[in-house]
């Protein structure tokens, strides 16, 4: 498989009154043609500052990409100019969002939202793009889709939004669909709807997907390979059934353990203790320290790299932990206070 | 085996009601759409809450789940007394003067009668951020039921709050910070101690963590069921998170535009769910597991969620029901029944 975007060492801050945000920190993955990547994150932990970075869509001030490249198709798109980037995002890249109403222009009809990508980015005239704009929501399932053209965003329902969202986003055949946490506001009989919608214009127009979401039962059915980040960086990276099965980083871990499961016995959950991570400090040492039953002394000063897990044959299962999870006893006494 | 919900609508429970602490007949709550700027006339309602039943034990936790908009928040306000309710009765039992235990009726309590029996139930609010004052300190915070309800003197209050902020997990040196200087589940924990300050039996806990961080959410569980056992509390818990609810839920009602659907035992429920909007809710659940998740079998319904402002005649859940049959666009509605000792289902297909 062919690499389709390279991020490496991207760094993102926010100078605000309150003093430096350390949103994004030296993160590094590559993403290959027609991979889906599910990124699990935390409020807070720059999930979204993630993604709007490689859009080139950080606001400045107060944010600033510090450094690093974010190369896709063989062009570093931190070094592209404002109207280079802006043929980039909607025909290469498309970005669909976690609130469908924010992000369509509630004076305009969806039609001419979908219709103006295509004659920007396609060349279509307007009535090849009118027809192609309708053959685009009857594919993601809304029936009458000729008369739904004329209609406005408050006409449409919340996941019937989302399909308007998705529709957007495929209209100019991107190689690259970043979704921010899509489905987070939606039901979860509609969430199932889209995810299954997803899945199968996936496989149609074999794009890649960068599928940001706090729901690990969500990136479970997805992705192919998963990035977990705690604080602005990544603490686990793997292949999703590896990173499930065999997962290595005590952040990850605690996430699971603290999960309900519908299809498993009732038991106390095992809580993570402490709170997110106030991402005004810098980090030293490990990020995770403060909360991990697992550390030792030199994680409050030796930051982890992200090394391939021991025992690992392949190579592509990675963890930032000084610590091999399998081997340690958990110390769930006296972690950080409340 | 006594019956937590009466099949006809107007007949009480007349079993066995010696742990029922809560008793919810025929509730229903109709917000009104008015139309005309000064001679306002009703032209029509939303039915959020219509025709809802159910009776919550001493000690147990009634889980109410269903996807936004189907009523279950308002189900819980309108039994607190906090919206008017358009018909029905709540009860609670509460104990008199004698130490003699009786139901008292809430929806006909005013005033000062019902500023008492406010006392015994309480809610624990979804958003930590908007449920908090923010020109409060915690201190005050925690101890406004009290200086409300004019309980104890200045000194025991501040040593009571410490006593409560521990309780919840919360070190009582905070006591004088304020609530931007708390994470969200720290503030949940605030909004809960808040919520136990006079002692009450009964909480209504609406959505309690589905505004936090996912590793913030085992916290906060443990919490209620901690304090539950500590207390001998008996919970409302609304929630959309199903996996969340089997875990911390004796007993689920499902519900769907503002009717109950099904009402069961928690791994009755999700062991063998017999309505087919509760097939499909459960079966959208995604696991944690990769494996399983690529297995799984889906029921997709289709279509979207009619308004409860004009709801389908007949079963309301005709419109994306996959077993739908002619007897289900007819009224009236199927009736709420029970089809194995303390299983309620609400289907022509089951009935």
């Amino acid at each position: 498989m062919a690499v389709l975007m390279e991020v490496k060492n991207l760094v993102t801050r926010f100078y605000t009154q309150e003093g430096v945000v350390y949103a994004v920190n030296d993160i590094s993955y590559t993403l290959n043609e027609g991979e889906t990547l599910g990124v699990v994150v935390e409020s807070g932990s720059g999930k979204s500052v993630h993604s709007l970075a490689i859009m080139g869509l950080i606001p400045n001030p107060p944010g600033k990409i510090e450094g690093g490249e974010v190369i896709f198709r063989g062009r570093d798109l931190l070094k592209l100019s404002s109207e280079e980037m802006r043929l980039v995002r909607g025909s290469e890249i498309a970005m669909i969002f976690q609130d469908p109403m924010t992000s369509l222009n509630p004076v305009l009809t969806v039609g001419s939202q979908i219709t103006e990508a295509l004659k920007l980015h396609m060349g279509m005239n307007n009535k090849e793009a009118r027809a192609r704009a309708a053959e685009l929501l009857s594919l993601v399932g809304i029936p009458d889709a000729e008369r739904r053209l004329d209609n406005y965003p408050h006409q449409f329902s919340g996941g019937m939004r989302q399909r308007v969202m998705i529709a957007m986003g495929l209209s100019c055949n991107p190689k690259l669909l970043i979704a921010d946490e899509p489905t987070t506001a939606l039901d979860v009989t509609i969430q199932a709807q889209i995810i299954d919608l997803v899945k199968r214009l996936r496989d149609e127009f074999k794009m890649a997907i960068v599928w940001i979401s706090h729901d690990l039962g969500v990136v479970a059915g997805l992705a192919d390979n998963i990035n977990v980040m705690y604080a602005g960086t990544i603490v686990e990276r793997g292949p999703v059934e590896q990173v499930f099965a065999d997962t290595r980083h005590p952040y990850t871990l605690g996430l699971l353990q603290s999960l309900p499961r519908l299809d498993a016995a009732e038991q106390r959950l095992i809580q993570i203790e402490g709170s997110p991570p106030d991402m005004r400090n810098p980090i030293t040492g490990c990020p995770f320290a403060p909360r991990c039953p697992y550390r030792l002394e030199k994680c409050w000063t030796d930051t982890p790299p992200l090394e391939p897990v021991p025992g690992d044959a392949s190579g592509k299962h990675l963890m930032a932990c000084h610590v091999d999870v399998r081997e340690a006893e958990p110390n769930r006494e006296g972690v950080a206070p409340v | 085996m006594t019956s937590p919900v009466p099949q006809t609508k107007t007949a009480p429970n007349t079993g066995n009601d010696k742990d029922v602490l809560v008793r919810v007949r025929g509730l229903k709550k109709h917000f009104p759409i008015t139309s005309g700027v000064i001679f306002q006339r009703q032209v029509g309602a939303v039915k959020a809450v219509d025709d809802v039943s159910f009776d919550i034990y001493k000690g147990e936790t009634l889980g109410l789940v269903g996807e936004s908009g189907c009523g279950k928040s308002t189900t819980g306000r309108t039994v607190l007394q906090l919206y008017e309710p358009t018909a029905g009765s709540v009860q609670i039992k509460d104990t008199d003067e004698n130490g003699r235990e009786e139901f008292k009726e809430l929806t006909t309590m005013k005033g000062e009668e019902l500023r008492k029996m406010r006392r015994r139930m309480q809610m624990i609010f979804q958003d930590p951020y908007a449920s908090l004052n923010p020109r409060m300190s915690v201190g005050r915070i925690v101890s406004e039921p009290l200086r409300i309800h004019n309980i104890m003197g200045k000194k025991e209050q501040e040593e009571y709050v410490e006593s409560l902020l521990e309780r919840v997990g919360l070190n009582p040196y905070y006591v004088n910070r304020y609530p931007h200087e708390f994470s969200g589940g720290q503030r949940q924990r605030i909004g809960i101690a808040r919520a136990l300050a006079l002692e009450p039996s009964f909480i209504v806990a609406d959505e309690p963590i589905s505004a936090l961080d996912v590793s913030i959410q085992a916290q906060v569980v443990n919490l209620l069921e901690d304090l539950q056992e500590e207390l001998n509390l008996t919970y409302l818990f609304i929630a959309h998170d199903l996996s969340m609810v089997r875990h911390i839920c004796d007993r689920v009602a499902v519900m769907y535009l503002g009717k109950i659907v099904e009402l069961a035992p928690s791994n009755e429920l999700y062991e063998n769910p017999l309505h087919p909007y509760t097939q499909a809710l459960l079966s959208a659940v995604p696991v944690p597991d990769p494996v399983k998740e690529k297995k799984a079998q889906r029921i997709i319904l289709t279509g979207d969620v009619p308004s409860p402002a004009n709801p389908p005649r007949g079963c309301n859940f005709n419109t994306r029901c996959p077993v739908r049959f002619g007897l289900c666009y007819q009224d009236p509605d199927p009736e709420l029944i029970e089809v194995s000792p303390g299983h309620f289902v609400a289907c022509h297909r089951v009935q």
